[in-house]
């Protein structure tokens, strides 16, 4: 899948490309092994949290609250924000968010950014347009940096290269960096990538980052991370854009004290992660970080989705991952099956509402609901709701003559009698006669269920129902 | 207690032993079974694929068989979930007031199998005799819509001559997802493929679960793997008795 | 430059009204209902901890351990300790060009070492030294987490941030057991440009191997004055 943008407009069915996917083996071991470790790492530090349920309920209270008053929220952002001497840009859809960056690159006088890792950046596939007017960005952090330097697409919202393997990562690093001699262990590749990016951090005049948290009380932003990529972006560069999904405002800076204990626990499974930076437009001053701020708010169908009120939860969510490291579906196809930057679980519901319902439509099937990214979500959006809500509006849109849809309305006629339901089950019986086996199995199916056989049997059925059974007895005895 | 047996579609024409099962387990603890004659199908199909208007009917269907009963008994944790987790939505959409009034009074009494012996009787031994090496695989709907817990477990326990087996990844899905299994094949294969695994490692003779759609997918691997081990309901271990046929 | 630059700002402008209107719109069409904002925010339910049932002590212990935990190296020291201790850690570390945030408490510098303080050098020059001294704000025991502000002491972000060793000073007295007391103490100073350290830079992006230092500093040590005696006693 590497070099090929991950765009729902054009990416294959989500079966299509899974059964690509389920064909790479090392892929399979390498997105095992990171889901097992980090789930087991989010087990342990959730387990010693004993108010963590409250936690999650309150979140979800506050994500819900925001939604409620995003225009609300939003505008006091922006007062705060302009007052603490940031530019706040407005946003409709990706092309205006891109348009917006590029000036503002521009009018910094830099022909080069560095880049904290962003999905919203992802999104709107920034870089590629920085690319084409001229601008080239370094993406920083280690995993958007082998992403990047591998012509790759992401996989994880917060491990976007959990995909490779060290051995994988080693020969990117040894091609695109001229390292020959380069070591395989994961502290060689950090090394090699904290040399190859100090310059860039000391040098380059625009940095461009994504947000966690807008917070709408005192306009301040919050970035979470790790490695340092993040600060350095934020602190040095004389100039510095952000970009955030309208989606990410939080009503006070207390918010945090919630938000700040579910995402680092539910993410990467630490207790916090090494970094966390709040500020306020600019300072005062001038000595402390970049000269000018400036900060790009994007709908880009955000609010299409907060009109559905069932789909709408989908804009709580805080980006933590923990989603797609429970679900065994994207344990099996890993992120690119996905067709979009947004995978797994929450991409499933995330995408095609983005898309308006009008690309992505297998995603919402690529689930067998089983809850586990329920469960685990730190602010309780009930995936697997939403998914069988969005089913029925991927129906809604279905012709008239489409087979699946004529044979759901049959069976459902059929379920609204029991005398047509008892004349169906004989009927099976009769039709299956054929496939059966000598043992009493079945080991081949037609059309639509042709699926079920690929790699299982199907015993027949019995020759007599339970209710056939029942009324033989006499009913109770 | 009069308890009314909703068999589900789909236990009623392929797993009659499963129905079978319940009522002689229900019968032995000294319960009258009734069967509503007109039961048919929750609708859980068709509102996870998508066809919720299809299923509206079904839910007035169910409500209108087993309205008055003192408890519904289920063998099948995920249409107990769909009834739990999408009926009052459902009745509230339908616009009817009575038949939201009827849903809010009917669902409290409405169990899965293992959950009303150890919830609403509050027992874990119900007498059974299964002298086999057995794995328990917890379903999802069970374990995470119904809230289950150990209880399938306790139950197991409490079966005489029985050798449980923990099963790895007891909580990770199977892959079945109803119409999942068929419309992204590939990914279902390769799901069933680890559990597949996993019930093999234990080598028990046989998987078991509260729910026959999960052992249907499971027992489709193993047979066609010709593995020799087999699937059986948590209702049919529990109706087995010393003497009797197992 | 200037037209095209408008051209930004009025599409931004009308885009600010539509989105606006848009949101007011998705709301009303699902049915979120009108309301005041602060007071439902004042009535969201918050049954979480506030506080710790830890004694002092204890708190101060689960901090020692959470830095450890991330590989942080941690030291108590007395009140007028504070000078010697920080010449023995630069000593062990083998560090001798050290940068300090301007304002660090004067009796906490060692007689006879040469720190040099930060007065707006270039990022070129912080990169040249090989370690940096600073105070703190506040830090979390049960996430094993450093407050750092821009004020007095502390500096500026950059000099915590590019020198590859950072030694940080914790008063006892500004430990707190959670993250939502941490969080009532900066409610009171929000001003300042914040950053929560806990423990040195990592990454954890190569088959979920954590390794230490990928851009920040790869080694912390912090020393815990124990400023607050008489309240541990």
């Amino acid at each position: 899948m590497s070099g090929v943008a991950l765009d729902p407009k054009t990416a294959p069915t989500f079966p299509m490309a899974a059964k690509v996917l389920v064909g790479d083996t090392q892929m399979r071991k390498n997105v095992r092994h990171a889901t097992d470790i980090i789930q087991a790492k989010r087990a342990r530090v959730v387990g010693e949290m004993p108010d963590w349920q409250e936690l999650r309920e309150t979140g979800r209270r506050v994500r819900e609250h925001t939604m409620k008053f995003l225009d609300v929220y939003l505008e006091e952002f922006e007062r705060k924000c302009t007052a603490a001497g940031g530019v706040v840009h407005w946003a409709k859809d990706a092309d205006e968010a891109r348009q917006i960056v590029i000036g503002l690159v521009k009018a910094s006088g830099s022909h080069e950014v560095i880049k904290i890792k962003s999905m919203t950046t992802e999104e709107i596939q920034l870089n590629k347009a920085l690319e084409g007017a001229g601008i080239t960005p370094y993406e920083t952090d280690l995993a958007e940096l082998i992403i990047q330097l591998g012509g790759d697409q992401p996989s994880h919202i917060v491990v976007p290269a959990l995909h490779k393997n060290r051995q994988q990562i080693r020969e990117i690093f040894k091609r695109e960096m001229n390292l020959p001699n380069l070591g395989d262990t994961p502290q060689d590749l950090a090394d090699a990538a904290r040399l190859f990016l100090r310059k860039k951090f000391l040098t380059v005049k625009t940095g461009v980052s994504g947000a966690n948290f807008l917070i709408a009380e005192t306009g301040g932003v919050c970035v979470v991370e790790s490695e340092g990529n993040g600060r350095m972006c934020l602190t040095l560069p004389e100039t510095l854009i952000t970009i955030a999904g309208i989606d990410k405002v939080v009503p006070r800076l207390a918010d945090l004290e919630v938000l700040l204990q579910l995402l680092p626990r539910s993410a990467t499974g630490e207790r916090m992660n090494p970094y966390n930076s709040i500020w306020n437009g600019v300072d005062p001053r001038g000595v402390d970080g970049p000269k000018a701020f400036h900060i790009v708010l994007m709908d880009n169908a955000r609010t299409k989705v907060l009109e559905d009120s069932e789909g709408r939860q989908t804009l709580n969510c805080i980006r933590c991952g923990a989603c797609q490291n429970a679900c065994p579906v994207y344990r099996q196809t890993g992120g690119h099956a996905y067709g979009s930057v947004y995978a797994g679980p929450i991409g499933a519901i995330l995408t095609p509402q983005l898309q308006e319902m009008h690309y992505a439509q297998t995603l919402p099937y690529a689930s067998s609901l089983c809850g586990a990214c329920y469960e685990v979500c730190p602010v309780k959006i009930n995936i697997p709701e939403v998914l069988v809500h969005l089913r029925n509006r991927v129906v809604e849109q279905k012709g008239f003559f489409d087979p699946e849809a004529a044979a759901m309305k049959t069976v459902g006629m059929i379920f609204r009698s029991e005398r047509r339901f008892r004349a169906a089950q004989r009927f099976g019986r009769m039709a299956e006669t054929p496939l059966v086996d000598k043992d009493g199995w079945i080991g081949w199916l037609p059309g639509l269920l042709g699926g079920w056989t690929q790699v299982r049997d199907l015993r027949e059925m019995p020759k007599e129902t339970f209710r056939d059974w029942w009324e033989k007895r006499g009913g109770a005895s | 207690m009069q308890v009314a047996l909703f068999i589900t579609c789909y236990n009623d024409t392929l797993f009659p032993e499963t129905g079978k099962a319940v009522v002689r387990v229900l019968e032995r603890l000294g319960h009258t079974v009734v069967f509503p004659a007109g039961q048919t199908c929750c609708g859980q199909m068709h509102y996870n694929t998508g066809y919720q208007a299809e299923a509206m009917p079904l839910l007035e269907r169910f409500v209108a068989q087993f309205k008055g009963s003192e408890a519904v008994v289920v063998p099948s944790s995920s249409c107990v979930a769909m009834m739990r987790d999408h009926y009052p939505k459902m009745a509230a959409h339908i616009g009817n007031a009575d038949l939201t009034r009827e849903v809010e009074a009917l669902l409290p009494n409405v169990y899965e199998f293992s959950e009303f012996l150890t919830k609403r009787l509050g027992l874990e031994d119900v007498g059974a005799f299964y002298p086999h090496r057995v794995t328990y695989h917890a379903s999802c709907h069970g374990l995470r819509n119904l809230g289950l817990g150990d209880g399938p477990l306790k139950l197991l326990k409490a079966v005489r001559g029985i050798d449980l087996v923990e099963l790895q990844g007891l909580e990770e899905c199977c892959g079945f997802g109803g119409t999942f299994a068929v419309k992204n094949a590939e990914v279902s294969s390769a799901m069933l493929a680890d559990k597949t695994r996993a019930v093999l490692n234990t080598r028990a003779e046989a998987c078991t679960a509260c729910d026959n759609s999960c052992l249907m997918h499971i027992q489709g691997s193993l047979h066609r793997q010709r593995t020799g081990v087999h699937t059986v309901h948590l209702a049919e271990i529990l109706a087995s008795e010393a003497g009797g046929a197992a | 430059m200037g037209e095209a630059w408008g051209c930004v700002v009025n599409a931004s402008t009308a885009s600010r009204e539509l989105m606006l209107g848009r949101i007011r719109t998705a709301n009303a069409a699902a049915g979120a209902g009108a309301g005041n904002a602060a007071e439902e925010w004042a009535a969201i339910p918050r049954e979480y901890r506030r506080t710790s049932t830890l004694g002092r002590e204890a708190v101060l212990e689960l901090l020692e351990d959470r830095l450890r935990d991330y590989d942080a190296h941690v030291l108590r020291v007395a009140s007028e300790g504070v000078a010697a201790a920080v010449l023995g850690m630069l000593g062990e570390r083998g560090r001798t060009r050290m940068l300090a945030a301007p304002g660090v408490t004067a009796a906490w510098l060692p007689e006879g070492f040469a720190f040099a303080v930060d007065d707006g050098l270039s990022v070129e020059s912080i990169d040249r030294f090989e370690g940096v001294m600073t105070e703190s704000t506040l830090a979390i025991a049960e996430t094993g987490t450093i407050v750092l502000q821009t004020v007095p002491g502390q500096g500026r972000r950059a000099v915590s941030l590019v020198p590859d060793y950072h030694l940080c000073l914790v008063r006892a007295s500004a430990v707190v057991a959670t993250v939502p007391e941490a969080m009532d103490v900066l409610a009171t100073r929000p001003a300042f440009a914040t950053t929560f350290i806990s423990g040195p830079s990592a990454t954890a992006d190569i088959e979920m191997t954590r390794i230490k230092g990928v851009h920040g500093p790869r080694f912390l040590d912090v020393l815990l004055v124990m400023d607050d005696v008489a309240r541990s006693a």
